[in-house]
């Protein structure tokens, strides 16, 4: 087997640290699973080739000294199947996915370009129902589309729609919310149920069909986050939205990032019991399932409940919870206590998260 | 939801675990012997309730890791002929053949998808006449009667596009197998709740009796779980060996019957070869004469396929219960889910995964100091909320 990974390396002279991905030579769906895959592309290839400071602080946003101004950069792209699923569209996501970028990252969002990848073939009705979903998705988040662009590429070289959308936003005077800032202690929130994008998804996807009352909670997070920031923003040291690879990945970034321990009450995480019910059929754990309208805090814990009271008072955040905390201990690692009272591990995925046999 | 809290009590699970400390007097190795339990076992942290003679030994009834690497290598070649839909449960995919896995097979072109079941692969063969659909049939007992129903329908409608690439296992002959090794170390099983729903736990009073061994049918709930343990503990301790049914709730003493029938009609027993332990007489299924053109390796002659195992894999003598994962000197090191050298590292079931995820590479102390941290840093929130509402 060893000597087999050996054989099979390709030539990675001109890459800074080959090993890591020698075991797979070609991309694969891990890779943008949101888990461990991907983030070895980031720090193995992409971060070498264009290294420079504004890049290494790998948030979800970049952050831009500009002309006297501290602005945040981000850019998306999205390519979920099917486009159109319960609770929203490509279209809601686009707008909110990068939306939210901003907004986790201490911004302001204020303007966003949208490109377009189109099969030959598309029908024009569903593109404008697309468009229609992100202007309307731009009007309630407050923000505008001020440039894009169009290319088709021919039929079965693209599924149907792809988009890209980047975004600008002002950051906050003396508000900082990267990656690295949760400090031993701080208490962590969420600001609603976990799972239900990624399940809503699942319910309709070929060759998966089941019946649900699943919605996507595609959602733009920017307004409720301005109000956490108004109220208490000193007290907020990280902030992320857990998209793919679900709060498990984020958490375990943030440990990683900031260089401490994360504990996490596994009976207070808020789950729907459709989410739940439909993981346990599946075989997949919630913590690891996909969201695309939620927020996870870390906060100083003696605003810990004013701000979980702010967040419910918000449309967005009624289910906000309490699930955890930071510690000095067993740093860069995410371990959860158990409803039967003893401790797990829960470690980043390595690529997708896989269904299992039985 | 019922089912979905009523077996995961933490008040219940703490009184039981009480029990089961009042109980054992002696040392005790129990064998769990399905992956869906020791997936549950670790999950939820069932062995750090039990007293610390209680040891819980991981048995080889995880259908990916016990699929013979061969087998996994004809996969690979077959899902990369041009013209085949190669159909699998997820799991499967991430497994390392000798050169790559079904994921590299798939982003090099290969049409690989993952279904929930295999009737979903029938329809596909239907949807698709002009392609060859195969059905990566794995597994035990438990998965047999859907992939016998695949073919069963398939020849009903008279398809010649779908085909299964059959390596079934069973339960049984493998606890014989294990009981019968002159480097024994187990004291009692759980058996497998899923597998004994299918197939009843008729076939089992013989070998408890033979080797003078307890068996208690156990379900997969923290609760289940717990109630299994204490049974097979109380029985040790009382010097009993019987066949108990702790999962009365979905496993009747007869099984399913119209599944059993169906299973008959579709396979035949066979020797069957197990990764890492090795060849078991009488210990799997092959379809029989009736639905042999359904085997995939008879509708696709596939030769030349190079097998090689990991020298540094030891996890036959993981799945036999002789070697903890972490005592294997790879385990942490050269093997990891991100590089897994045998399949026992691949599967969230699979024994090394399954500890090498949920923290049994952490020593006893950090892991006890996670545990105090947690609390403490309750008790700090709580002071702190108390402060913040004078």
């Amino acid at each position: 087997m060893k000597e087999m990974m050996q054989d099979a390396k390709p030539d990675f002279a001109n890459w800074s640290c080959p090993l890591p991905l020698a075991d797979y030579p070609t991309i694969v769906m891990g890779h943008g699973g949101g888990g461990k895959l991907g983030n070895e592309l980031v720090e193995h290839l992409f971060l070498p080739a264009f290294r420079n400071p504004e890049l290494e602080n790998l948030g979800d946003a970049a952050v831009l000294e500009l002309g006297g101004g501290r602005l945040a950069m981000s850019t998306d792209s999205y390519v979920v199947q099917p486009l159109f699923f319960p609770g929203g569209s490509i279209g809601e996501l686009a707008v909110n996915g990068t939306v939210n970028d901003l907004a986790v990252s201490g911004a302001e969002p204020k303007f966003l370009s949208a490109s377009f990848i189109l099969e030959e073939g598309f029908p024009l009705a569903q593109l404008a129902a697309i468009v229609e979903a992100m202007a309307r998705a731009a009007a309630t988040a407050g923000v505008k589309i001020v440039t894009g662009d169009t290319k088709v590429v021919e039929r079965g070289h693209g599924d149907g729609c792809y988009i890209n959308t980047a975004g600008v936003g002002l950051l906050r005077p003396e508000i900082s919310v990267g990656p690295r800032g949760a400090k031993p202690g701080d208490a962590i929130l969420v600001s609603g149920t976990i799972g239900d994008h990624g399940m809503a998804i699942m319910s309709v996807r070929e060759g998966l069909e089941f019946e649900s009352q699943i919605r996507s909670d595609c959602a733009a997070l920017n307004g409720m986050i301005a109000e956490v920031l108004a109220a208490a923003g000193a007290s907020v040291h990280a902030m992320r939205d857990p998209t793919r690879g679900g709060l498990a990945s984020t958490l375990n970034e943030i440990a990683a990032a900031s260089g401490v321990g994360i504990e996490i009450d596994e009976p207070s995480l808020p789950v729907r019991a459709e989410v739940q019910s439909a993981c346990e059929l599946l075989g997949l754990d919630p913590v690891y399932v996909a969201n695309e309208g939620k927020a996870v805090f870390f906060v100083a814990p003696e605003m810990a409940d004013k701000i979980l009271a702010i967040l419910r008072a918000n449309p967005l955040g009624k289910e906000a919870a309490r699930i955890g905390s930071v510690t000095a201990e067993h740093k860069r690692m995410l371990v959860a206590r158990t409803a039967m009272g003893a401790n797990r591990v829960i470690p980043i995925q390595i690529g997708e998260q896989l269904p299992r046999i039985c | 939801m019922k089912y979905l809290t009523e077996f995961r009590n933490g008040e219940i699970a703490q009184r039981m675990a009480r029990e089961i400390h009042a109980a054992a007097t002696r040392p005790w190795k129990i064998m769990e012997v399905c992956g869906g339990q020791t997936h549950s076992i670790i999950k939820n942290g069932i062995d750090q309730m039990l007293p610390a003679g209680i040891e819980m030994i991981h048995g080889p009834g995880c259908p990916v890791c016990v699929t013979p690497l061969e087998l996994i290598d004809k996969a690979l070649a077959i899902a990369r002929q041009p013209g085949v839909i190669f159909c699998s449960f997820g799991d499967m995919l991430r497994v390392p053949g000798t050169e790559g896995d079904l994921f590299q097979v798939k982003g090099a072109g290969g049409d690989v998808r993952v279904v929930y079941s295999p009737l979903d692969a029938v329809e596909l063969a239907v949807k698709n006449p002009d392609k060859q659909v195969v059905f990566f049939g794995v597994g035990f007992e438990t998965t047999a009667p859907a992939n016998a129903m695949s073919v069963h329908v398939a020849k009903r409608r008279g398809l010649k596009n779908y085909s299964l690439l059959v390596s079934h296992v069973l339960v049984p002959p493998a606890i014989e197998a294990i009981l019968s090794a002159p480097d024994r170390r187990i004291d009692g099983f759980l058996l497998a709740g899923h597998v004994c729903s299918v197939m009843g736990y008729w076939e089992y009073p013989p070998l408890a009796e033979k080797y003078i061994t307890p068996m208690v049918v156990t379900g997969f709930e923290p609760l289940d779980l717990l109630d299994g343990i204490r049974r097979c503990v109380m029985q040790l301790e009382a010097g009993r060996h019987e066949v108990e049914n702790a999962y009365e709730r979905i496993v009747r003493f007869e099984g399913n019957q119209a599944a059993q029938k169906l299973l008959a009609e579709v396979f035949t027993v066979t020797d069957r070869a197990w990764r890492g332990i090795g060849v078991i007489p009488k210990s799997g299924w092959r379809l029989s004469e009736a639905y042999r053109e359904f085997d995939a390796e008879e509708r696709f002659q596939i030769a030349g396929t190079h097998t090689a195992e990991s020298p540094l894999c030891r996890s036959g003598d993981v799945l036999r219960g002789v070697i903890k994962p972490a005592e294997c000197a790879a385990f942490g090191k050269e093997c990891t889910p991100r590089h897994p050298l045998g399949a026992t590292m691949v599967s969230s079931e699979g024994a090394c995964a399954a500890y090498y995820n949920y923290g049994r590479f952490l020593s006893a102390e950090e892991l006890a100091g996670a545990g105090r941290t947690v609390l403490a840093s309750q008790q700090v929130s709580e002071s702190a909320s108390r402060q913040g509402s004078k």
